[in-house]
């Protein structure tokens, strides 16, 4: 498939949504992915099938804070750079890129470097949503190593991460992106065609297109953006159910920073008293109850969207008052084998429940 | 009393109040110089209510002349932009995804230099003063001498943006700057644009806040005079002549209020229908409700403050297509010419005033020159015409239930009764003139917005800091020290940091000093948000 500059404002869209709260607001990484078109001209999305079995593949994204990253804005050497060093330390040219999360505006980061490099995106990616850590790729459920992972920034300061262990990766990783001012751009995971095939999740990028286009044309016809949005999800085949858990108004919301991350809850009462939910959040929407019941729980996506237009609201943007519409939809597969489940389930942010899929919660087995 | 104007693109309406009590409202027809629409109109409420110009405590006009001024594109200043945050930004330059025709008429010249701030204080990098002379000469060289300055972080602090405009002040004395941080939020790229069409706007504004200060100079109006800006709260006019572009949203805005104030209603839906179009607001507890999105001004991103508006085409001047049995209302409207272009006033164009009156819901014009319509066609174009409305409210709606309607603006006869969805249709007395209103009860505010690290100073301690420079600002711009609340508070905890940093947003607002203690719809609202 060709990626043509119309079709970017329907990938951010539907990465919003995949995002499920986190990933960061798309519009400076549309605004990016924009430019870099224009320049570059349109660039190929490829099948992870279509991978040479040594092909190299480089997922990348930005690790920092999204409040930081609407004001510190790339300077666009950024992504070249970091894989430019892969390439060396490799010993040959990188063959394609990829997003490490689809969701929120790393969903359109290898945009950027692919249109530079002259390289294909893979459609896939490493998370299938968004998750707060490096740790919760896809690729360190399978066993394979971040590393060697190339941090740069825009003020052209570069830093090679080597280290076998993953969660140090991340801890190093991290405290390189406060030291550069908050945001940085990583490359990391470099992966062989083969490994791409086997783990990355396959379809991703092309299920947010396919979503956000969903959610542009419904608007259109003036048909139910919620509706068309549950059907893409469908007939994607990574997100097999999708469910609209509630709709009322943002009655409350608490957040603080602990551990380096967005904490907190957001309560939604229903309207005209028709019951509350809570979510808890990590950056990432993590479990929503509806009076008490547990309705959806990670790795399950809980997007909170306009209620009116079907817009995405991220954590960072959640604010009193405004009118939503909860929505969930199952994990890619991949993500609910137990394997997964130890590493991004809801025990491994500290809930004290097992996971439970969205369909089983919510009754909705068979549809 | 106070004498509230809105300066439409078509007319001039002014109201008189004394204390909650409209005394006199008078609409007059918009003048291209401004000034003698704005005299006339104040000229008539003054006479219709007996008062001396020395019993005016204070006029308050709101205008919608710089939003138009940047929707059709004209007598738009060129800019020269200043972005300090090099090398971060780069890679999205000024002007990135402006239409390009705008872009091509207010883009002067562009400097991406070094400077801005990292979001804990650190300098990107140092401030290059040479080469921000240099940009300053150039601009002078050029003769382009509207200059827009933003830095990265400048919302938490604006000294690089200062700097450069001590620079740009000696080096080219005659230009005037725009700076970012006095405009804008966090979110560089919507507050530039912000910053450039301030910039833009310059020479416009100069000209009308002239105007309106001769006009109250004409009339022997010695009262100060504000302006209304785009959440409904009001700023000095030397404020409004360097900050136009904060002024954009306050047409809707000020409508919704005046309707609230008329009716005594809090929440409800306003439709505020004009000569062109229906602008359609959300009331909640008596203020419009806030787009939770970013809004776009002419075609750009902007991160302002405005009030959730549906703009539909229809409005008195609109244009009713009929080719055989097909029926097409608008969205093109006839706008002030439907004082000779109606059938009403004599012309031959089928507006949907006509068939507002020739089905009998208005009664103005002359009936005898409606063209032989027939009932059923005639009846047709109503039915769509309150189709149309119907699906507005429906669209702006946030609770299944039926919600009460409050039809204001000169053309509110277009909104039928017995609309789905709809428990009552209220049309106030004044209706048509509410949009005046709302500026005649506007409240001072401020707001400001900073980065706190709550392990340096304790979350309780910069809170109140907050609050106490706030409301210091509500003071400076000319409110009651002890009217002054806080209405909005916003603190998000800025996610990845170490320690405890959160971005807060304060926003005040108080009564006018000179007005003492009111008790007005949008005060009680005001208390009412504050105990949220």
């Amino acid at each position: 498939m060709r990626i043509e500059r119309s079709m970017l404002a329907d990938l951010a869209r539907g990465a919003a949504f995949l995002g499920s709260g986190g990933g960061g607001d798309p519009y400076y990484s549309l605004l990016l992915a924009e430019a870099a078109i224009e320049r570059c001209g349109a660039f190929d999305l490829v099948a992870p099938d279509s991978l040479a079995d040594d092909a190299l593949v480089v997922p990348c994204g930005w690790i920092g804070a999204p409040t930081v990253s609407v004001e510190k804005l790339p300077s666009g050497h950024e992504a070249l750079a970091g894989i430019r060093r892969l390439e060396q330390i490799m010993g040959r040219p990188v063959d394609a890129v990829m997003p490490i999360e689809i969701g929120g505006g790393n969903g359109l980061a290898p945009l950027i470097a692919a249109a530079e490099l002259g390289v294909p995106v893979v459609d896939c990616d490493g998370m299938g949503r968004a998750f707060p850590e490096s740790q919760m790729a896809i690729f360190n459920i399978r066993g394979l190593k971040a590393c060697p992972s190339v941090l740069t920034a825009s003020c052209g300061a570069l830093t090679v991460i080597e280290t076998d262990d993953n969660l140090t990766h991340e801890r190093i990783a991290r405290a390189l992106s406060v030291a550069l001012g908050g945001i940085a751009h990583m490359v990391e995971y470099p992966l062989t065609g083969a490994e791409a095939r086997a783990h990355a999740i396959a379809g991703s990028v092309s299920a947010a297109i396919a979503t956000g286009a969903a959610i542009r044309e419904a608007r259109a016809a003036r048909a139910d953006p919620f509706d068309a949005l549950a059907e893409a999800l469908r007939a994607t085949g990574l997100y097999p159910h999708c469910a609209i858990l509630f709709d009322g108004k943002i009655v409350d919301l608490e957040r603080e920073t602990r551990g380096g991350f967005s904490v907190g809850r957001v309560i939604v009462d229903g309207f005209g008293g028709h019951g509350r939910m809570e979510i808890e959040f990590q950056n990432e929407n993590l479990v929503a109850r509806e009076n008490g019941a547990i309705r959806a729980l990670v790795p399950d996506l809980i997007t909170v969207m306009d209620r009116e237009t079907a817009d995405t609201i991220t954590t960072e943007r959640l604010k009193y008052g405004q009118r939503v519409k909860i929505v969930a939809a199952a994990a890619p597969a991949m993500l609910r084998e137990p394997r997964a489940l130890r590493l991004v389930g809801p025990r491994a942010f500290g809930l004290g429940t097992d996971f439970a899929p969205l369909e089983e919660l919510n009754g909705m087995e068979g549809t | 009393m106070r004498i509230g104007v809105d300066v439409g693109g078509t007319n001039t309406d002014a109201v008189l109040i004394d204390g909650l009590r409209i005394v006199a409202s008078s609409k007059q027809p918009t003048t291209a110089d401004v000034s003698g629409g704005v005299a006339a109109a104040i000229r008539a409420v003054l006479a219709d209510g007996a008062a001396a110009p020395g019993a005016v405590d204070a006029v308050m006009i709101g205008t919608t002349h710089f939003t138009n001024a940047l929707i059709e594109r004209r007598r738009l200043d060129r800019v020269g932009i200043i972005r300090l945050a090099s090398p971060s930004g780069e890679a999205l330059p000024p002007l990135t995804a402006w239409p390009d025709a705008l872009a091509r008429q207010v883009g002067g010249e562009i400097f991406l230099l070094p400077g801005g701030y990292e979001v804990d204080g650190r300098e990107i990098a140092p401030f290059d003063e040479d080469r921000m002379r240099t940009a300053a000469q150039a601009c002078r060289a050029q003769g382009i001498d509207r200059i827009a300055v933003s830095s990265a972080f400048a919302p938490i602090n604006p000294a690089m943006e200062d700097r450069a405009a001590a620079v740009i002040a000696a080096e080219h004395p005659g230009a005037i700057v725009s700076l970012s941080h006095s405009l804008g939020r966090l979110g560089l790229i919507e507050r530039e644009n912000g910053t450039i069409l301030n910039a833009a706007l310059s020479s416009l504004a100069a000209h009308v806040i002239d105007s309106f200060g001769q006009a109250l100079a004409g009339l022997g109006l010695s009262a100060p005079l504000y302006i209304s800006q785009n959440d409904g709260t009001l700023i000095s006019a030397a404020e409004a002549a360097r900050h136009p572009v904060l002024t954009i949203g306050s047409g809707p805005t000020n409508s919704m209020r005046g309707a609230a104030f008329l009716t005594g209603i809090d929440d409800a839906i306003v439709m505020d229908v004009g000569g062109t179009t229906c602008d359609i607001g959300v009331l909640a507890k008596g203020f419009p409700r806030e787009s939770s999105l970013s809004i776009d001004i002419g075609g750009v991103r902007t991160n302002f403050r405005m009030p959730d508006i549906l703009a539909i085409g229809l409005g008195g001047g609109t244009r009713i297509h009929r080719d055989g049995a097909d029926l097409r209302i608008g969205p093109d409207s006839v706008g002030f010419r439907i004082t000779q272009d109606s059938y009403l006033f004599g012309g031959s164009t089928l507006t949907a005033s006509d068939v507002a009156v020739a089905a009998g819901h208005a009664d103005f014009g002359d009936p005898a020159r409606l063209p032989p319509l027939g009932a059923e066609v005639r009846d047709a174009i109503w039915r769509r015409i309150q189709a149309m409305v119907a699906d507005g409210i429906d669209r702006m709606k946030t609770a299944p239930g039926p919600v009460p309607v409050i039809a204001v603006g000169g053309g509110h006869f277009l909104v039928g009764d017995g609309l789905p969805g709809v428990a009552e249709i209220l049309r106030p007395p004044h209706a048509s003139v509410a949009n005046a209103v709302g500026a005649a009860i506007a409240q001072v505010g401020a707001q400001i917005e900073q980065i706190v690290d709550y392990d340096v100073l304790p979350r309780e301690e910069a809170l109140a800091a907050m609050r106490r420079a706030a409301a210091e600002r509500v003071v400076a711009a000319g409110g009651a020290a002890d009217s002054v609340g806080i209405v909005d508070m916003e603190e998000i905890f800025l996610s990845y940091l170490p320690g405890r940093s959160a971005q807060v947003r304060m926003k005040a607002v108080g009564n006018l000093a000179d007005l003492g203690p009111r008790q007005g719809v949008g005060s009680v609202a005001m208390e009412a948000r504050h105990a949220n």
